[in-house]
């Protein structure tokens, strides 16, 4: 009587476990399809609507076929530059000094934590802000405030981008071996050259494609630029001025009645995903190798 | 050149000492060739001090950015703290010639957040609903089940799921998923689960909570399994072993040596996951329908706190609209940032004290 329970009870155990097992793979099934849909959607429809125009041509007026992107594409690289320019410096700085100055420090670690819940911000909170502080009020002898202006869109992107480039650093950073920094403080050199040119030279490779990480995500984010950029339909190169970007003008696209400007859509959401799978890839391959091996 | 070199390497003053103050101080005709090199490379105490400042201020600008972006959302939204004080997120108004309940009147500046939070709450309950049972599944299966060759792509897929922007999301979802769901999942919906008065087929577009969810739920996914993994591994190996070596299965080793210890970083995953979701904007306001009522039907339109901020602000009709939004937005920037430093504190709480490892 007790081995038959005990065979039965081992049966159900079996059993169980071979359910979680179906249900785990089933699980991992349905998450891989949403993704290969996407991808397979974005190819199809993305590269059949790409062309020579597409990256040279500005969109058409409603009702004319053809025109592309190209003044998006010019938009979207010069807010990222801008993003780049203000927010890659500060990122990288602070990484520096958690990894290096206050590494066990409480106030590293109150960096640190705040990093992580501005990293998890709404980026639409972000847009608020650089309104807020841009546009509705003219700041005295700063230009490009007062009003729409690529400008703000930048900084709005940029405060996006301190808290990733800040952490990514800091994990680049980290895999760097102590001794490498004792031989050249061994050596007499002072410690700020021994931080740029031998700590950061060494975990340049992660930090660059750190770096490039946070550069693809803040590419296709349409959120803060809805009402700072505000999006352009035609050529647009200054600072002071609503500029194109090409996520805004998917997502214009998107919600439009017209064939031709899905099909544009489309085509944009290709050129920004290749941008974005490059980078991640990047950053895969980079951290596979080598002293950074296992960061991030 | 050479003798210099080795000058240099004999005398050179320690950075910081005193040593380079006492040297300016000698006498000028007694500064050989060799010292005056060295001096002429100046004391390094100065540069290495602002080097250290400047990476503290770098450092101390995260702080103020939060800061900043806390003082600029409340000072644009006091004019609607002043108007409605609190109950600005629950009060309701009737229209005086329909006498139907309204919630939001920009033209007659009467503003609740009230179906904004109901749209969040309800679209981000869904995605949790939907994507946690999958993603910590997901999670079982790449640290515990998965072959090793199969492991790194998998990790990689899901990565770029991550990745993929809010608004490449919501093209998929507005050409594909809605067509998908209005066809064929809404109409089983209503046939089987009508009866709990939560789906209604009054909708003919196929938008609105539910596909704001279904979207919500596969953007919110990678993160809740990418965490719940890096929790997992966090568990050290001979919890696992001590467990197998009672005789348990695989599945109750995971029960009871993996996921009892990992469950509060798993936890603070999810809430994570949860902050994503309450933000999201692109990608819901593509979908969710854009109507500031509240319905009962899960199948409705209805909008949520980020998209109504997307789609009205950059058209909005008064200061006191803008206020109103910004407020929203505010509530937002609170929440989130609660939500967040939760769940850090809990993700915290499991991985402390483990170094780190290759994912």
């Amino acid at each position: 009587m007790r081995t038959e329970k005990f065979k039965l009870r081992t049966q159900v155990r079996t059993l169980t476990d071979r359910l979680v097992t179906a249900l785990a793979i089933l699980a991992t099934l349905t998450v891989i399809a949403p993704l290969v849909a996407i991808f397979v959607y974005l190819l199809y429809k993305g590269a059949s609507s790409l062309n020579f125009a597409f990256f040279t041509q500005i969109p058409k007026p409603v009702g004319e076929k053809g025109g592309g992107m190209a003044n998006a594409i010019l938009g979207s690289g010069i807010l990222l530059g801008v993003a780049s320019g203000i927010g890659v410096p500060i990122g990288i700085g602070a990484g520096i000094f958690l990894a290096e100055f206050g590494r066990g420090s409480k106030l590293a670690m109150g960096v640190r934590f705040t990093a992580d819940v501005l990293n998890g911000v709404p980026s639409i909170v972000m847009g608020l802000t650089a309104y807020a502080l841009l546009i509705a009020h003219k700041i005295p002898f700063l230009p490009f405030t007062g009003h729409f202006s690529a400008f703000s869109g930048g900084v709005a992107l940029a405060i996006m981008m301190v808290p990733t480039v800040c952490r990514t650093t800091e994990e680049m950073l980290l895999m760097v071996p102590h001794a490498i920094r004792e031989a050249a403080l061994g050596l007499g050199v002072p410690t700020w050259r021994s931080v740029l040119s031998i700590t950061v030279k060494t975990a340049s490779p992660g930090i660059i494609t750190g770096c490039m990480l946070a550069f693809a995500r803040v590419a296709g984010e349409t959120a803060p630029l809805l009402f700072t950029a505000l999006g352009n339909q035609f050529w647009s190169s200054s600072l002071n001025e609503t500029i194109a970007a090409l996520p805004l003008q998917i997502y214009v696209y998107a919600l439009s009645p017209y064939d031709d400007w899905h099909r544009l859509a489309w085509a944009g959401s290709l050129v920004l995903i290749v941008l974005i799978v490059l980078a991640v890839s990047l950053v895969r391959w980079v951290t596979s190798r080598g002293v950074l091996k296992g960061a991030i | 050149m050479p003798d210099f070199r080795i000058a240099q390497a004999q005398f050179q003053p320690d950075p910081g000492s005193p040593d380079g103050q006492t040297l300016i101080e000698a006498p000028a005709a007694e500064i050989s060739e060799i010292r005056r090199f060295l001096l002429s490379r100046g004391s390094s105490a100065m540069a290495d001090r602002g080097f250290s400042w400047l990476m503290l201020l770098c450092a101390l600008s995260i702080f103020v950015l939060v800061a900043l972006i806390a003082l600029e959302l409340w000072r644009g939204s006091q004019l609607t703290l002043h108007k409605f004080g609190l109950a600005f997120f629950y009060q309701a108004f009737t229209d005086p010639y329909t006498h139907l309940t309204m919630y939001w009147d920009p033209v007659n500046e009467l503003f609740s957040a009230r179906p904004f939070v109901y749209g969040t709450l309800v679209s981000s309950f869904l995605a949790l609903l939907m994507a946690v049972p999958l993603a910590v599944g997901l999670a079982i299966f790449l640290t515990e089940m998965c072959p090793r060759v199969l492991r790194s792509p998998l990790a990689f897929l899901t990565e770029l799921l991550a990745a993929i922007p809010s608004v490449i999301y919501g093209l998929w979802a507005v050409f594909v998923l809605v067509p998908l769901l209005r066809e064929h999942v809404n109409p089983l919906l209503v046939k089987f689960l009508g009866w709990t008065t939560l789906f209604n087929d009054n909708n003919p577009t196929g938008l609105g909570y539910f596909a704001a969810g279904v979207i919500l739920a596969i953007m919110i996914l990678p993160i809740i399994s990418s965490l719940t993994r890096e929790v997992m591994t966090a568990v050290p190996h001979s919890q696992r072993e001590a467990v197998l070596a009672l005789g348990a299965t695989r599945w109750e080793m995971i029960r009871m040596g993996v996921l009892r210890n990992a469950r509060i970083g798993i936890v603070g995953a999810i809430i994570l996951g949860l902050g994503r979701a309450l933000g999201e904007t692109m990608a819901v306001a593509m979908v969710i329908g854009a109507t500031p009522e509240i319905n009962r039907s899960l199948l409705a339109n209805g909008s949520s706190m980020a998209t109504v901020i997307a789609n009205e602000y950059a058209e909005a009709v008064s200061n006191m609209h803008l206020s109103a939004l910004t407020e929203i937005g505010l509530a937002l920037f609170i929440v989130t940032v609660i939500v967040n430093a939760l769940a850090q504190v809990l993700i915290w709480a499991v991985t402390r004290g483990t170094p780190a490892q290759t994912r």
